[in-house]
């Protein structure tokens, strides 16, 4: 194990070869799209109208059904007919909310880089004519506890486990982290039930050490949480900060009212989490619009592992999207999935014998693949933890809103050599 | 637009009730016709249960029912026998609306300049390939023989040796006539799918799938135009067993996949156009093709690029990894997204009794998560153990999910203790709890009165801990 122990980025970074090197540089990925997109125009010129062309009857009843199908009943037409394609692309009625995360100097906060999420008027990657406004936006974790996690994953921290500060920075600047989220797991009252005011502190220390937008994570208490999330708030006033997340639990706890005026207050914005249920997602949203603007609220409808029910994650967010942009609007606010409980899957770090090897690369499949399934379903915001999965939901997603000139050469694997 | 033509959800009882006998006889296992009726337009049950409906005097009731009920997205056979698989049969573009029906099989290539030895090798890690997932095996389901020598001999002989090897539905790739009728020669008896149709050899391909009558694939890589062209022709020449293949196109083009599946889908489940109205080939296995350095960074990008299709619309898929590590997630992605959506997130709380315990044997918790609780369940009876395992109301929540949010606490494990009556089953009072509430574990203690063993992170080790720690010894 000893060698599977020392593998970090770099290693799998030359495992892979210079395809995923080039996507941890950001930026230039980014200037090498302004081209793209000019090219982009030219290929998908504005069409209407719906599919032209004939319609043949296909019934076989209309063939004969008392020949045998081997019987040629027709004979060979003499030329290929000419029916060309014309999708048509009906727009939705409606828009998901635009949400700007992370306060700028200018905002009064500290931030160097802000994200904008949602804006999406069209379901995903379905009419190339309509890509999402903005690329998603990927989140990395930051514990500010010690907290079990699988070899795979440790491997890459384990030098800043013990301080938030050092790994938000390993995670802006190694990794390519748009936002850090902070998970506050050490004030759960039921462990160490640290105070707010050392995770004010924490959040304090992150922020000077980065300047990408936060997420703040609490601990699950509705009771705690509230109280954690006011003081943070008004620490941070101004840094737009994401609070992770009001729930149905802090309503029932009456401390659903305090938090929303506190973020209001402070120009932050929050994130309402429900567990895979559109009707609770909506009772929660209207308990939020009462105290707190929906221009600043986005939604997690709960991500759950690939293998453990992912489907339903998937078609929650899908139903959710389509009754948004068809004029839902308690439902049109931009989603953030949890990407990172793909690791809860026994598939993604069990040893399952050297069959289903290597499980080096099979964890950071696994987080791959549930966090491109629901990019497909529309989410807009991911909390993702391996550098791998992180890198290849960018790519992806770059991709997917960009996509280069076709080669059909590309795609000749009848003949090709493996 | 086909005029007239219905969605699935569109389709009420009442429209199927008037067409069926309407004799109230029973043979369906209905109480009646109308009850069946609901059955079908649900998905529940198939035209087939009304045996009455297949008696000459409602031939035209059941053209018409048949017609009614037709997916949008026609479903081909390929193979025979038990192994056969039907691809397509798709009614809507979202899972939400309807079950999906017919999981996108997944066929593995071989090559036809590979050794025999190898070849049996391959045949075998095929057939071999399962995984046990909730009790149930997954596994691959059909061979693609690829032409790469283009050699029409070297081809019926690689054939000819596949079918010896193996029943598994076949695919026959080359675009050479040639070729594609030596294969033929030895397996056409077998119903393989051929692959391919494409602009330059519609003529001559076009004989040979009329000749021996199988499914063909009309291929136009990139050009939904030209796609569109074949099929019309092929349809107007009598040739309507076909499989559409748009081509799929990896890396910096992947976005194009996606469209273009996604648009053709519509087309077919939103317009009911009967061009597009075929099941959709993909080839991941096309990332081979595109001359990467490493041949994990292939498999990587082969291994996201299936999933992508199982998700946007692939009802047949050729890949060419075999490594249990890129299978793996495709085949539990492929099972998931093709339940049914109306499948309940939770099961009933309450006692679950496994094997034959007795007032000794282990008293286990979980949560009412559906997946968590199959899970568990399959893993006790994979271990073969005696026990009680009591789901707990978490409101169809995961363990860890249950904990964090409170909805699995000492107070509801020692009311569902008081609730389902656990002290009466067992003379001890051990209580085992998921590794992953942990933390409730001196609470539970305060709360209940019973003793806790923390059991593993994970129930895959519900057997190793039982072997070893039980019974508990006493302090
Ligand atoms: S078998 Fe057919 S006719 Fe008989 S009760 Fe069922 S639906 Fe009605």
């Amino acid at each position: 194990m000893s060698d599977a122990d020392k593998s970090d980025i770099s290693n799998l970074i030359k495992l892979f070869g210079p395809g995923i090197l080039e996507l941890l540089k950001g930026k230039q990925v980014e200037l090498e799209h302004v081209e793209i997109e000019l090219e982009e125009l030219e290929l998908y010129l504005p069409i209407g109208g719906t599919i032209a062309g004939s319609y043949p009857t296909i019934h076989s009843s209309v063939i004969q059904d008392t020949t045998g199908p081997e019987i040629r009943i027709r004979p060979r037409p003499e030329n290929l007919a000419d029916v060309p394609f014309n999708p048509s692309s009906i727009p939705y009625p409606a828009k998901i909310r635009e949400i700007k995360l992370g306060g700028a100097r200018s905002d009064g906060g500290t931030r160097g880089s802000t994200v904008t999420v949602g804006g999406s008027s069209s379901l995903p990657f379905h009419d190339p004519q309509s890509p999402p406004p903005h690329s998603p936006v990927i989140s990395l974790d930051v514990f500010d506890t010690p907290v079990p996690m699988p070899k795979a994953l440790k491997n890459h921290v384990k030098d800043v486990l013990d301080d938030p500060a050092d790994w938000a920075k390993m995670n802006v600047e190694q990794f390519g982290a748009d936002m850090v989220t902070v998970h506050l797991l050490s004030t759960d009252p039921l462990i160490q039930n640290r105070s707010v005011k050392d995770a004010s502190k924490t959040v304090e220390e992150v922020l000077q050490a980065v300047d990408v937008p936060l997420i703040i994570g609490g601990c699950g208490d509705p009771k705690k949480d509230a109280e954690t999330f006011i003081e943070i708030s008004e620490m941070a006033e101004g840094e737009r900060l994401l609070l992770n997340s009001v729930t149905t639990d802090m309503a029932d706890a009456k401390t659903l009212e305090p938090v929303c005026r506190a973020a209001d207050k402070c120009g932050h914005c929050l994130l309402g989490f429900t567990g895979l249920d559109l009707n609770s997602a909506k009772e929660l949203n209207r308990r939020i619009y009462q105290f707190f603007s929906p221009d600043r609220l986005l939604i997690d409808l709960t991500t759950v592992a690939l293998g453990y029910g992912l489907e339903y994650s998937f078609s929650i967010h899908e139903r959710a999207r389509t009754a948004a942009l068809m004029g839902d609007s308690e439902l049109s606010h931009p989603t953030l999935s949890a990407c990172t409980n793909a690791w809860s899957a026994r598939e993604a770090w069990m040893n399952l014998g050297p069959e289903f090897g290597r499980n080096e690369l099979r964890g950071p499949l696994w987080e791959s693949i549930g966090g491109i399934t629901l990019l497909l379903a529309g989410v807009d915001l991911f909390l993702m933890m391996h550098p791998l999965a992180v890198s290849t939901l960018r790519d992806v997603s770059t991709r997917l809103m960009n996509p280069k000139p076709l080669k059909p050469e590309m795609s000749e694997w009848v003949s090709v050599k493996i | 637009m086909k005029i007239g033509k219905k969605g699935i959800k569109e389709i009420s009882p009442i429209d199927v009730y008037k067409i069926l006998p309407r004799t109230n006889c029973g043979e369906c296992q209905e109480s009646n016709c109308m009850a069946f009726a609901t059955k079908v337009v649900n998905g529940e049950a198939v035209i087939e249960g009304c045996s009455p409906l297949y008696t000459p005097k409602y031939t035209k009731e059941l053209e018409k029912i048949q017609d009614l009920l037709a997916p949008p997205v026609k479903t081909i056979t390929i193979g025979t026998g038990k192994r056969k698989i039907a691809i397509g049969g798709k009614h809507v573009l979202f899972r939400h609306e309807f079950t999906y029906h017919n999981p996108p099989p997944i066929a593995i290539d071989i090559a036809d300049d590979t050794d025999p030895d190898k070849v049996a090798q391959r045949v075998r890690l095929i057939e071999d390939f399962s995984y046990t997932y909730i009790g149930r095996p997954l596994g691959l389901d059909a061979i693609a023989i690829r032409s790469v020598t283009k050699d029409p001999d070297i081809f019926r002989e690689i054939v000819h040796l596949v079918c010896e090897l193996s029943d598994l539905p076949l695919i026959l790739c080359s675009y050479d006539p040639e070729v594609l009728s030596a294969g033929l020669s030895e397996c056409a008896d077998r119903n393989p799918l051929i692959y391919a149709i494409n602009h330059n050899n519609w003529k001559e391909v076009g004989e040979i799938a009329l000749k021996y009558s199988c499914p063909v694939v009309v291929s136009s890589q990139g050009d939904l135009s030209l796609l569109r062209s074949l099929v019309t022709t092929m349809i107007k020449w009598g040739i309507d067993n076909l499989v559409l293949d748009p081509g799929t196109f990896h890396g910096e083009q992947i976005g194009h996949t996606i469209h273009q599946f996604s648009s053709i889908r519509k087309t077919a489940c939103s317009e009911f156009d009967p061009i597009f109205g075929f099941p959709l080939l993909g080839t991941p296995i096309s990332v081979w093709a595109g001359g990467e350095l490493s041949e994990d960074l292939n498999r990587w990008q082969e291994a996201y690029l299936t999933s992508m299709l199982i998700t946007r619309y692939a009802d047949l898929l050729i890949m060419h990894s075999i490594e249990g590590w890129a299978l793996l997630p495709q085949l539990i992605w492929r099972f998931g997204i093709y339940t049914d959506p109306r499948k309940p997130v939770s099961v009933d709380p309450g006692v679950r009794i496994f094997g034959s315990p007795d007032a000794q044997s282990p008293v286990l918790i979980t949560t009412n998560y559906a997946l968590t609780f199959f899970t568990v369940e399959s893993d006790i009876k994979a271990a073969k153990i005696d026990c009680y395992l009591i789901v707990i109301d978490t409101g169809g929540l995961s363990v860890e999910a249950a904990v964090a949010g409170r909805y699995l606490t000492a107070l509801k494990i020692a009311d569902s203790l008081n609730e389902f009556k656990a002290g009466d089953l067992v003379s001890h009072n051990y209580l085992i709890i998921p590794g992953l509430a942990a933390r409730l574990s001196g609470e539970t203690e305060e709360e209940t009165g019973w003793k806790v063993l923390v059991g593993p992170r994970d129930s895959s080790g519900i057997g190793q801990m039982i072997r070893e720690r039980w019974p508990p010894v006493e302090e």
